[in-house]
């Protein structure tokens, strides 16, 4: 794998993790938040990946796993709060959600 | 445990002793008459059970003879605590006077086993240090801190013989004399517990072997001055001089404490025979060289001022004359205010190696003495005069301690003990007598009213006076000869003087009081009654004792105890002196005649002519204005402006107050950031990763 087409997968990774914060921080609908999370969290396997190949070692891509797999279940809690608070507030926009605080 | 001894037949003073104990044992069974249903059912049975404690005490006495100071000094104590502890119930049941009679009992009997005491250290071979008890009767450690071990040891020798001498027997007179003047306050159950407290801790004072135990008792007649001051505390007057006189004797003890802690660093004892020991292997130090022993002996001394009224702590003891006047007798004139003049005589040895301590006592004592004399001329009233006479009395003493006449100031103490005693005694018989009048202006012509008062009284101002052969004289007179041959001229001067207007103001006394016409108003006036008996039977013994004590030979008595050699008592002087003496005591009694009874207009001329000097003497120099003017501006104001509004309020409170508004402050203003809303929270943590990410890996 040449050192070119790792920094291409790695302005990729970067291109998408930035495409997720900007998600996070100017959407309000919770679930686009969650998703543009998501977004960010791929963003950072595919660095994981593209340098475990340029380097051949492989502890990059065990983590992937572990991302996925605390992704998976961040899925799982998050959507379920998300479902909840929906009952609740009857409504999606996250600066409804304002209650936590003194 | 009470003991009443066989008075020994081969002791001059044990047959004197056997005297009062029988007058007072006599009338203990005689109290019967007025009948009267209190205190324990029968006179007799209170009688018969002393007799039974008295017989089992001599026995335990006979058995362990060392415990006789013990039993000398506790049984006042076993008075005031019955009197303490079943006080109310005694003065429920009767009228208080079986607990009269009690108190008179403890100090009487204590009285005769202090004769007996006496007599044995008389017979002590050698003489040298006297008796000292310490084993095994309470002889235990009662402090043990590393180094410092205090004993409970106690320690009779000459000098602190002749003290217990007037404790217990001038105590035991005025005890008596008590129970005629108190016969009608509701409250003397508790005015003769605090007598017998007073006793005990007198006798603490000056039996007790080492400076902390002595310490002991000397804050104890403190507070026992301080009660009886304010006995009739329901008087603003009284209770004010009472705490007058609490204050200003906590003021001289600060030096007292300070100087027994530099006593302890320095010889490493506070034992009293230890440290005599230690000073006179000493060596003296030079004028005005601030040694540790000038020091000790200064801080010291700062405690006599208190405890004996010296300037400038003197200002309590004219006011201490709000107490009952037996009280005055006992101790404000006889003993407790003696207790500055017994320790610095106690110490002579460690004095006398200090030039500069002893210049200070002679001259404090001489101001003293000029002042206390001075301010007396122009008092009315005549528990004043006594007591300003007291002051400069109290003076003399210092000045005889001062020119190294330590065994005179002790002979000073002693005679004064008796006349001094003997005139607030009579004085309080001519108060009784006037139903409570005590200014003089209102009194004269009592003479032929009240004789017997009269009578002792006269005796009382010859006495004081100086006039030969009574007991002033004597030990006058040897104050004077020690000025004069340690070779202090100007203090020597100053005794004449002193000694003139004592003669002068004791004889304006006794005529405004007892000659002339009579000024009061003629109610009072056709209710003036020779008092009892029980309160002039003391008034004739201390009458007697004024007049014969003179004769005892309390100087070279004392001697061997104050482990110093008296060159000026020694040192010849002129036969000159006593003449003079002699004459300058008639001149001043003449002038006296002369001024308030043969031209008694002169006085109110020469008052008006001399406006100025009479102001000052009767504003008493200003201390009491200027130690006012202290206590209220710079005591109370200083405390009120510094210390509560600035240092309290300010510093203390504003701190406090500070640090809970600083946080309430510091959290209002940062908790606007927690806003509760999702997206502020990410944005701050992106900034914050944003921020960490930026400074690891700026390129450096």
């Amino acid at each position: 794998m040449s050192p070119t087409i790792v920094q291409h997968a790695l302005l990729l990774s970067l291109a998408l993790f930035a495409i997720g914060v900007v998600g996070v921080f100017l959407r309000r609908n919770v679930i686009t938040v969650f998703m543009c999370v998501e977004l960010m969290l791929n963003a950072v396997n595919l660095a994981f990946i593209a340098l475990s190949r340029a380097w051949g070692n492989l502890d990059g891509q065990v983590l992937v796993f572990f991302v996925l797999t605390v992704a998976a279940a961040e899925a799982a809690v998050g959507l379920a709060i998300i479902i909840s608070i929906h009952r609740h507030k009857d409504t999606l926009d996250v600066d409804a959600f304002n209650i936590m605080k003194w | 445990m009470a003991g009443h001894s066989q008075p020994e037949p081969d002791s001059s003073h044990a047959a004197a002793a056997h005297a009062p104990a029988a007058h007072g044992a006599g009338h203990g069974g005689g109290h019967g008459h007025p009948p009267e249903p209190g205190f324990a059912g029968s006179p007799w049975l209170v009688l018969a059970a002393w007799i039974l404690l008295a017989a089992g005490g001599g026995l335990l006495l006979k058995s362990f003879p060392d415990a006789l100071p013990f039993a000398i000094l506790l049984l006042p104590l076993l008075g005031f605590t019955v009197l303490a502890v079943f006080g109310d119930a005694i003065r429920d049941q009767g009228e208080g006077t079986g607990a009269c009679w009690l108190a008179c009992f403890t100090v009487l009997t204590s009285f005769a086993l202090a004769v007996t005491a006496v007599y044995r250290v008389m017979q002590f071979p050698g003489g040298e240090t006297g008796l000292r008890f310490t084993q095994p009767y309470l002889g235990y450690e009662w402090i043990e801190a590393g180094p410092f071990r205090v004993q409970m040891n106690l320690l009779i020798d000459n000098l602190s013989s002749v003290m217990i001498l007037v404790v217990t027997g001038v105590g035991s007179l005025i005890h008596l004399y008590s129970v005629g003047y108190m016969s009608h306050d509701p409250e003397r159950v508790r005015y003769f517990s605090y007598l017998n407290l007073f006793t005990f801790f007198m006798l603490l004072l000056v039996l007790g072997g080492n400076l902390p135990l002595m310490f002991v008792g000397w804050e104890g007649v403190g507070l026992c001055s301080y009660l009886l001051i304010g006995f009739w505390f329901t008087k603003k007057s009284a209770s004010d001089a009472g705490k007058k006189a609490f204050i200003v004797n906590r003021i001289g003890d600060v030096g007292l404490i300070l100087g027994m802690i530099l006593a302890f660093y320095h010889f490493g004892t506070l034992d009293l025979v230890d440290l005599v020991g230690n000073a006179t292997a000493g060596t003296e130090e030079g004028l005005w060289q601030f040694g540790p022993i000038t020091t000790i002996c200064l801080l010291l001394f700062v405690g006599a001022c208190g405890k004996s009224a010296q300037i400038p702590l003197h200002v309590w003891l004219p006011d201490a004359m709000e107490g009952p006047t037996p009280v005055s007798a006992l101790i404000h004139a006889a003993t407790m205010v003696t207790a500055g003049v017994y320790m610095v005589a106690r110490l002579a040895a460690l004095y006398s190696l200090s030039p500069t301590a002893m210049t200070v006592v002679a001259v404090v004592g001489t101001a003293t003495a000029v002042l206390g004399a001075t301010i007396a001329l122009v008092q009315t009233d005549i528990k004043k005069v006594l007591a300003y006479s007291t002051v400069s009395q109290l003076g003399y003493m210092f000045l005889a301690c001062g020119v190294g006449a330590f065994g005179v100031g002790v002979f000073h103490l002693f005679t004064h003990a008796f006349f001094k005693a003997l005139l607030f005694l009579g004085s309080g018989s001519v108060i009784h007598a006037l139903g409570g009048e005590q200014d003089m202006r209102k009194m004269g012509g009592l003479w032929r009213r009240i004789p017997w008062t009269f009578g002792t009284f006269v005796i009382g101002t010859l006495a004081i006076a100086g006039i030969p052969p009574l007991a002033g004289f004597w030990s006058k007179d040897e104050i004077l000869a020690g000025a004069y041959s340690a070779g202090w001229k100007s203090l020597f001067v100053m005794g004449v003087i002193v000694a003139l207007l004592t003669a002068f103001y004791m004889t304006r006394a006794l005529i405004l009081t007892f000659f002339g016409s009579y000024r009061g108003d003629a109610e009072t006036g056709s209710h003036i009654h020779e008092s009892p008996w029980i309160m002039l039977g003391p008034l004739v013994i201390l009458a007697i004792g004024s007049a014969t004590v003179g004769f005892v030979k309390i100087p070279q008595f004392v001697e061997p105890a104050l482990r110093v050699s008296e060159g000026a008592h020694a040192a010849p002087h002129g036969q000159w002196l006593p003449i003079f003496a002699t004459a300058v005591a008639v001149t001043g009694m003449v002038l006296g005649y002369y001024l308030y009874l043969a031209f008694p207009e002169i006085p109110s001329r020469i008052y008006a002519s001399a406006r100025g000097v009479a102001r000052v003497l009767e504003n008493k120099y200003g201390f009491d204005a200027v130690y006012d003017r202290f206590a209220s501006r710079v005591v109370v104001g200083g405390s009120e402006e510094v210390l509560w509004r600035g240092v309290d309020v300010r510093l203390i409170d504003g701190a406090v107050n500070g640090a809970a508004s600083l946080t309430a402050a510091i959290a209002r203003s940062v908790r606007t950031v927690q806003v509760g809303r999702v997206r502020g929270y990410a944005l701050v943590i992106l900034g914050g990763a944003v921020a960490v990410l930026s400074y690891l890996l700026w390129p450096r």
